[in-house]
Parts: C-alpha cells; sequence; structure tokens
C-alpha cells in the first residue's frame, strides 16, 4: 500500500453518552475511510439513532471526542458541524412538508447562497445570479433522484420513497464531506430497496461520499457497505468486513435475541 | 417566469390598482363619508395583517402582542412629531422621520423581547408577546411629558410638576393619551402600504425567507442542514414588529386623540383573526380578508357590533377545524373529488402556489 | 405592619384563587399539550351561572354552587370533544387558534346575552360576620364574637373578610384533595401516565379520550369553584371577568412550572402575593406590567419554570 497516509473521514474515540442512569452509547470507536460505504446496525434500541445525533451535534457526548477529517468537531452545535461537513437524513422523515420540492432542496443550498438578507429585499443583481446558480444546482440534485418531475409539488404530496429520497438530495446540498443516512430503506417494498441501493452508489460514485448508513435491511446492507459495525446495548459487539461480521454466531444472536 | 413572481405581482398590482382606484374616487368625492373614512384605517389593518402573517404564517410562532409593536410605533413617532412639530420643516420630512422612528424603536422592542422569548419553543411566544403587549399598553397609560419654555418635562404616573404655565404644552397625558398632528390621508397610507408589502413579498421569496420556511416546517431539519434557527426566528420576528411599529405611526396621526387603551389583547387578536381567515402564509389572503371583515361589517352590521365579534370567533374556529380536523380534511377530499369541482378546477385551472407565499 | 398582613392575607386569597385556575390549565397542558385559552372565560361562565342561579328567589347558595360546577364541568367537556378533540394531531399553533376562537366565543355570547354592563354579584359570605378583626390595644377578635360589634363604631386596623378565609381554606381542601386523587385512585394514575406520555399509556390499556375528557372535567369544575370565589371577593361579574384572571392563572402555572400540579400550586399563590404586594407598595396601574415583567424574566432565567422539568423533542 503506497497510499499517502491521510485522516480517515471520520474517528470517533471513547464515544458515550449517559441520560440519567443509562449509558445509552459506551465507549463507541469507528474509523471510517474517506470514499467508504459504511453500515451501523443493531437491534432496536441498541443506540444507533444516539450516535448519529451525537455526531451531529443533537446530543452532546457525556465522554469521547468526534474528529471529521482530522477536526474536531465534538460539542459543536448542529448548525457549526453541518457547515463542517456532516448531512444526515432522519429516521423519521423530516421535511420541510408545506415548501415545495425545489425549495427543500433549495433550503439545503442555504449556506452555499452568498447574498444578504438586505441584497434580497433589495433585488440587488447578486439575488438574482445566486438564486439563478441555486436554481441549476438543485435541479441537477433532483434530477440524480428522479425527482424533477415533482419540483413544484409540496413536499408533503410525495409518496413515502420519494420523501426518503428528497431527503437524500437535500442533505446533500448543503454539500458535505460525510452523509449520514438514517434507515434510508424503512417502509419501502423490495423493489423500492433495490433502486435505493443504485441511487446510494450513484451518489458515492458522483459526488465522491463517504456514507455512514444505520439499516435494518440486512439486504441492503450486505449488498452495498463494505465495513459495518454491530451495536448492542449501546456497545461495540463487532466490527469489520461485512460478509465476515454478517456471518458472526454473536451477531446472530444478538439479533435473534439469544 | 416563475409561479411565485407571477403570483407576487399579481397581489402587488391587484392591490395597488384597487388602492389608486380607491383614492381616486376619494378624490372626486364620489365616496360617502363612512366609505371615506374607513380607507385609511383599512390600509392600516392591511399593514398589520400582512406583516403578523410573517410571524404566524412564515414563520409559525403564535404572537398575541402585535398591538404592542403597533402601540410603540403609534407613541414613538406622535411624541417625535409633537416635540418638532415647529422644529423640522417640511411636514413630510418629519412625518417620514416620525414613521422611521417609530418603526425602528418597535424592531428595538422586537429584538429585546425576541431573543429570550425565541429561544424557547411551543407555546411560550405566544404567551410572552401577550405580556409584552399588556406591560406596552401599561406603560403608555402613565407616561407624561409636558413641553414649556424650559424643555421638556417628563412623568411617570403622576403629571411632572413645575411647569412654567405660559409656555405649557401637554403631549403625552397619561391614560388621556395624545394628539398628535393628523398628517396622514390615504395617499400616505398607500404608499407606505406598497412599500411594506414588497418588502415583505420580496423578504419572503428570497433565501432569508425560504429559511424561515423551513424552520417553521421543521427546525431540527432546518439545523441540520445548517439553517441558524434563531437568526432568522428573531429577523422575521424584528421584521414583523417594525412594520407594525410603522402601521402604529400611520394610525396615531390618522386620528385626533390616540389612548392606549385601544392597545389592547382584542386588538392582537382582531388582527389575528384576518390573518388566519386570509390563510396562514398568503399575503393576499391577509388583505383580502382585511378588506372583508373590516370593511363589510362596518359598512353593514355597524349596530350590532357584538354579533361581528362573534362571527369572527366562529370563524377563527371554523376555519382551523376546516384546514386541520381529520373528518374535514376527508370532506374537502370527497367535494374536490366530485365531477362538479372538477370541472370547476379544470375551468379557473387556479395553481396553488409552493410555500403558501401568494 | 398591619396592613401588609392585611395586604398578604389579600394576596394569598387572591393567589389561592389562581392556583386553582392555574391547575385548570397545568393539568390540560400536562395531559392534552395545549394551552386552553378558553379556561379563563369557563370561569366567566362560571360567574353568571351562579349569578343567574343565585338571583332566583328559591335557589340556595348550596344549590347554586353545584349548579356552576356542573355548568362549568359539562361547557369543559363539550368544548374539549368539539373544537380541540379533532385537532388532537395537527400542529400546535391551529390548536392555539382554536383555543383562542373558543375564548373569543364564550365572550361575545356572554356580551350577547348578558350585555357589558357589570353586574353586582351577592357574595356567598354575604351577611356574615368578617372572619377576624384586630382592633387597637385588644386581642384579635373570630367571627363568633364579632355578630355583635364588641367595639361599637370603634374602626379596626385590620379585617381580614369572610371571603378572603373562604378563599384559602377552600383552596387548600380542593388542592389537597386534586393531590390525592391523583397520587391514589387509578383515574388519577391514567391522568400521570397519560401525561408522561399518551401513546404508551394507551397501549397500556388507559383509556386516553376518557382521561383527557375527565381532565377537562376536573380542571373546568376548579375553574367554577374559583369563579364563585372571586365573584365574592370583588362582588362584580361582566363578560371579561375571566380573562385576565385567566391570563394571570396561566402566568402563574408557567411560572411554577407549566405541566407541574404542586408547580401550579406554589406559582398561583406567588403570583397572587406578588400582584397585591405590588399594587400596595409600586403602583396599582402598573400591577398587571409587574406581573407579566415577572413572568418574562422567569422565562429567561428558568424557562421550565420553578418546578417543570425540561423536554426534549424526540429526533
Amino acid at each position: 500500500m503506497n497510499e499517502e497516509k491521510t485522516a480517515p473521514m471520520l474517528e470517533v474515540r471513547n464515544l458515550s453518552i449517559q441520560f440519567g442512569g443509562l449509558r445509552a452509547v459506551d465507549g463507541l470507536n469507528l474509523k471510517i475511510e474517506k470514499g467508504s460505504l459504511y453500515g451501523l446496525i443493531g437491534p432496536n434500541g441498541a443506540g444507533k439513532t444516539t450516535v448519529f445525533n451525537m455526531l451531529t451535534g443533537v446530543y452532546k457526548p457525556t465522554t469521547g471526542s468526534v474528529l471529521l477529517d482530522g477536526q474536531n468537531i465534538t460539542g459543536k452545535s448542529p448548525v457549526e458541524i453541518n457547515r463542517c461537513g456532516i448531512a444526515r437524513t432522519f429516521q423519521n422523515i423530516r421535511l420541510f412538508k408545506a415548501m415545495s420540492v425545489l425549495d427543500n432542496v433549495k433550503a439545503g443550498l442555504h449556506n452555499q447562497t452568498k447574498y444578504t438578507t438586505i441584497e434580497g429585499v433589495l433585488r440587488l443583481p447578486r439575488y438574482f445570479k445566486e438564486e439563478k446558480r441555486m436554481n441549476e444546482r438543485a435541479s441537477e440534485l433532483l434530477e440524480v433522484f428522479g425527482l424533477e418531475g415533482e419540483k413544484s409539488q409540496l413536499a408533503q404530496n410525495l409518496p413515502y420513497g420519494k420523501q426518503r429520497k428528497l431527503e437524500i438530495a437535500r442533505a446533500l446540498a448543503t454539500d458535505p464531506k460525510l452523509l449520514l443516512l438514517d434507515e434510508p430503506a424503512a417502509g419501502m417494498n423490495p423493489n423500492e430497496t433495490a433502486e435505493l441501493m443504485e441511487t446510494i452508489r450513484f451518489v458515492r460514485e458522483k459526488f465522491d461520499m463517504t456514507i455512514l448508513l444505520i439499516e435494518h435491511d440486512m439486504k441492503l446492507v450486505s449488498g452495498i457497505c463494505e465495513q459495518i459495525t454491530v451495536l448492542n446495548f449501546g456497545q461495540e459487539l463487532t466490527q469489520g468486513e461485512t460478509s465476515a461480521v454478517l456471518n458472526d454466531p454473536k451477531v446472530v444472536a444478538a439479533y435473534l435475541g439469544e | 417566469m416563475r409561479k411565485q413572481t407571477k403570483n407576487n405581482l399579481i397581489t402587488f398590482g391587484g392591490t395597488a390598482v384597487l388602492c389608486v382606484l380607491m383614492a381616486v374616487l376619494s378624490g372626486l368625492g364620489v365616496l360617502d363619508n363612512k366609505t371615506n373614512g374607513l380607507l385609511v384605517p383599512i390600509g392600516i389593518y392591511i399593514i398589520l395583517a400582512i406583516s403578523l402573517n410573517l410571524t404566524v404564517g412564515i414563520l409559525g410562532e403564535l404572537s398575541l402582542g402585535h398591538a404592542g409593536f403597533m402601540c410603540i410605533g403609534a407613541f414613538v413617532s406622535g411624541t417625535f412629531s409633537l416635540v418638532f412639530q415647529e422644529t423640522i420643516q417640511p411636514v413630510w420630512l418629519r412625518f417620514a422621520l416620525a414613521m422611521i422612528l417609530g418603526g425602528v424603536m418597535a424592531a428595538v422592542f422586537g429584538i429585546l423581547i425576541g431573543i429570550p422569548a425565541l429561544r424557547l419553543r411551543g407555546d411560550y411566544l405566544a404567551i410572552v408577546t401577550l405580556g409584552f403587549g399588556e406591560i406596552m399598553k401599561s406603560l403608555a397609560m402613565n407616561i407624561y411629558l409636558t413641553a414649556d419654555k424650559n424643555g421638556l418635562h417628563f412623568g411617570f404616573t403622576v403629571p411632572p410638576e413645575n411647569i412654567d404655565d405660559e409656555t405649557k404644552r401637554e403631549l403625552l397625558k397619561g391614560p388621556i393619551g395624545m394628539a398628535a398632528p393628523q398628517d396622514t390621508n390615504f395617499w400616505i397610507v398607500l404608499i407606505v402600504l406598497l412599500i411594506c408589502l414588497a418588502v415583505l413579498m420580496l423578504f419572503i421569496d428570497s433565501k432569508s425567507g425560504r429559511a424561515c420556511m423551513a424552520v417553521r416546517d421543521n427546525y431540527i431539519a432546518a439545523q441540520s442542514v445548517g439553517i441558524n434557527v434563531t437568526k432568522y426566528r428573531i429577523m422575521a420576528f424584528v421584521l414583523s414588529a417594525a412594520v407594525a411599529g410603522i402601521a402604529g405611526g400611520l394610525y396615531s396621526h390618522s386620528i385626533s386623540l390616540l389612548t392606549a387603551r385601544k392597545f389592547d389583547y382584542n386588538l392582537s387578536i382582531l388582527i389575528l383573526v384576518f390573518v388566519v381567515l386570509g390563510g396562514l402564509g398568503s399575503l393576499r389572503g391577509s388583505i383580502i380578508a382585511t378588506i372583508i371583515l373590516y370593511a363589510l361589517p362596518e359598512l353593514f352590521l355597524r349596530e350590532a357590533g357584538n354579533l361581528r365579534m362573534l362571527l369572527y370567533a366562529i370563524v377563527l374556529i371554523a376555519m382551523m377545524l376546516w384546514t386541520n380536523a381529520p373528518f374535514c380534511i376527508r370532506l374537502r377530499e370527497r367535494i374536490g373529488a366530485s365531477a362538479p369541482m372538477q370541472k370547476l378546477k379544470g375551468f379557473l385551472k387556479k395553481d396553488k402556489s409552493a410555500g403558501g407565499a401568494a | 405592619m398591619m396592613s401588609f398582613i392585611s395586604y398578604l392575607t389579600n394576596g394569598l386569597s387572591l393567589g389561592s384563587i389562581y392556583a386553582l385556575i392555574a391547575l385548570g390549565y397545568t393539568m390540560v397542558y400536562g395531559i392534552a399539550k395545549m394551552l386552553n385559552f378558553a379556561h379563563g372565560d369557563v370561569i366567566m361562565v362560571g360567574g353568571y351561572s351562579a349569578f343567574i342561579a343565585m338571583a332566583t328567589s328559591w335557589c340556595p347558595v348550596w344549590l347554586a354552587m353545584v349548579i356552576t360546577v356542573a355548568v362549568c364541568t359539562v361547557l369543559g367537556v363539550v368544548i374539549e370533544k368539539v373544537a380541540y378533540k379533532p385537532l388532537r394531531s395537527s400542529p400546535p399553533l391551529a390548536v392555539l387558534i382554536t383555543a383562542i376562537g373558543v375564548s373569543y366565543l364564550l365572550q361575545n355570547v356572554a356580551l350577547l346575552t348578558q350585555t357589558a354592563t357589570p353586574k353586582t354579584f351577592t357574595s356567598i359570605a354575604a351577611g356574615a360576620p368578617p372572619f377576624l378583626q384586630v382592633f387597637e390595644g385588644e386581642a384579635p377578635l373570630f367571627f363568633t364574637a364579632l355578630k355583635d360589634s364588641p367595639y361599637g363604631d370603634r374602626s379596626p386596623i385590620l379585617t381580614i373578610s369572610m371571603e378572603t378565609f373562604l378563599a384559602i381554606t377552600v383552596s387548600l381542601v380542593i388542592m389537597a384533595g386534586l393531590t390525592l386523587f391523583i397520587n391514589k385512585t387509578k383515574a388519577g394514575k391514567a391522568m400521570l401516565a397519560c401525561s408522561e406520555d399518551r401513546g404508551a399509556a394507551q397501549l397500556m390499556g388507559i383509556n386516553v379520550n376518557g382521561t383527557i375528557s375527565l381532565t377537562f372535567a376536573i380542571g373546568s369544575a376548579l375553574a367554577a369553584v374559583a369563579a364563585v370565589l372571586m365573584c365574592s371577593t370583588y362582588t362584580q361579574i361582566t363578560p371579561y371577568t375571566g380573562s385576565m384572571p385567566g391570563i394571570r392563572a396561566f402566568v402563574a402555572a408557567v411560572f411554577g412550572g407549566i405541566g407541574s400540579i404542586p408547580g401550579a400550586m406554589i406559582g398561583g399563590i406567588l403570583l397572587g402575593v406578588i400582584e397585591l404586594l405590588s399594587k400596595a407598595y409600586i403602583s396599582s396601574q402598573l400591577s398587571d406590567a409587574i406581573v407579566f415583567m415577572v413572568l418574562i424574566i422567569v422565562l429567561v432565567i428558568r424557562p421550565t419554570g420553578i418546578m417543570g422539568k425540561k423536554i426534549n423533542e424526540k429526533v
């Protein structure tokens, strides 16, 4: 291996959080290399979404640190963390329901739009230039997800599968280095899931993205994740190459509830 | 042309045409006294309604103290005009300065109240703004200001003493109120209204307005895409307050005696009724609702004032049930899917704007 | 000193009335997660019911009380069923606006049927001697000794009226009863469960709709009692009688920590005392402003109130 030694995209060291007496996540370590597709799996209540919430600043970890591309982002606010380069989707879809599909993505482009409120209200040239650029970029993203036809529909009127895709498009609009997907295939039928797998692969290629995802659908996990970590009761059960981990009797036991 | 731009142009153009038409008719002396007298208040209420719609419809936060911001604008600008009545000439300059000052002071209070209140979620803003409105009313009712040759004398809860009687001029008389110069006429209201309308529209149809709506729809998701939630909540709230302050300035210069009692909870609710009936987030709706709800009862239901309030109350409840209750949603879908409605829809081909900002 | 004690007892009496009203707000907020803006106007309806009942010649005071409580309870439950229940899964803004609409509706119905002219309310303790009087240089005298004015025309330096005494005692008894009810009975525990997690409560077989109705019923019944006590103290009633006390009681509920029952009691009593003392020692016109100032300061320093706990939205 002659590749130059660079920091991993995400490095999590000894991450823990305590809610009252409960240690929801206990001493988690993760190392996700640039450009990889990483899975975080585990039974319900294992603490997977809590990990996401700590990575994105929704919760402040009790101990431990999070490094994004070598930069320490522990304890920053969700807004700052997004600006540092982490974008996410949510387990229970959180779209801007009463806004159009296009505006949802444009809201994601918010921080890359370089005009001030005053320039916007006075309709100075920069407003038009930036809005035009924004519309083009948003349309591009919508096209990737096959949503260009529903541009002016309200987000709440989209079918479920498309809402999930729109959420990914909106996250990508923030131009992240790392994309966190929280159960992207939840509620999808097998066809939609297969299509989603294609889309995720495509996003990784096209945007050169590092992706960390939580998923219960083992077909999706084994189909696209290169490495996974299994979480059980807030602790790491095992981690490694997907196929090896999924055949580990410990993992099977955890899922079957031993 | 984009749909929203088109919608905005229709709203703005329609309002402008209607306003100018009314102003010309009034100038020609075609309108009767009753209608004539309604023009200025309706214009002021429209400004209040569209500004409140920014907070309630676009930001999704309930403010029950809009009258408080109007109160600040009214008293600050009115006092300014009274103090500088002789010194600043011409009149339009003094008047314009008074309006700006009223708006700025309302904005300052918007910041003062918004920073603590908007950090909280849920119903707290409603309560804090309600309390704020009551505080402003009580304070305004207790301020005395008297001018004489030695300058201005200020009194709180009691009139100031040691005034030179010969040159005495009482500007603010506590609960009795103030009599600002009556500079407001419908042309001025019309110009201010159109400026405010344009500013609000342009704000809503920019990245800032989009950020506010994103916060309204889901603040956790808004944070996750890097939108500074507090910043935009305060920005919209303060803009809304400033516009209400300007409306207050117009108001204090349009009536012969201004008393703080006017700016009570009921006034805030009245404006809220206009906004809710017109549709949350729709400026066009606010304008139409204000005209209908304010003018029609004034013209036809004057005697039955209480009946009108009852009507407003029923309208509020019915609107909320109609748009949100599950059985009403089902009913609406059934009506919408019925054959005559489909035909009607095809006929009208009305576009439903995204984000609601029509 | 005597005047301070007098202000303090009056403040306590007003505060216990606020506490009764605040309990209605806080219980409803705890369980239905909504701010029942119409609660203050239920008080007003209660006041008019008692007024009308007592104006008839055949109706004794106790029956008037029963009628008032019945009217308010039914009204509270009906409001919940008709206006709030259909909106249970709607955005909070819609529910809040509906509640304001209901409040407005009640006020204007009262305005149409009872007119804006204040009605003189006969105190339920009318004709009874004051609860306690202190005369210069004498030992304090209680009501039993005051029936036949023992000191003739001398004016007392401290009087505590029967209404004040009643308001404090009745409120204390009711609060104690309510605390027992919630902690000891099955229905009370169901209320606690619903306020903790409505969904989970439903899964445990608790009748959530019934529990919410029960909460509104209890809150409105308390409002009825508060109405009678308040109208007896102030002896006047108008269609707007309920709105300011309602708002102040809500401030009290927030002050004590919305959703917390002991918080509402403490908040109510504190607010009543603050209001009367500021009326007495600062300015009577500014007492409302001071009450709201206190609210805003509390919310800035401790948004959850004295006894409240922080609620985070689940992500």
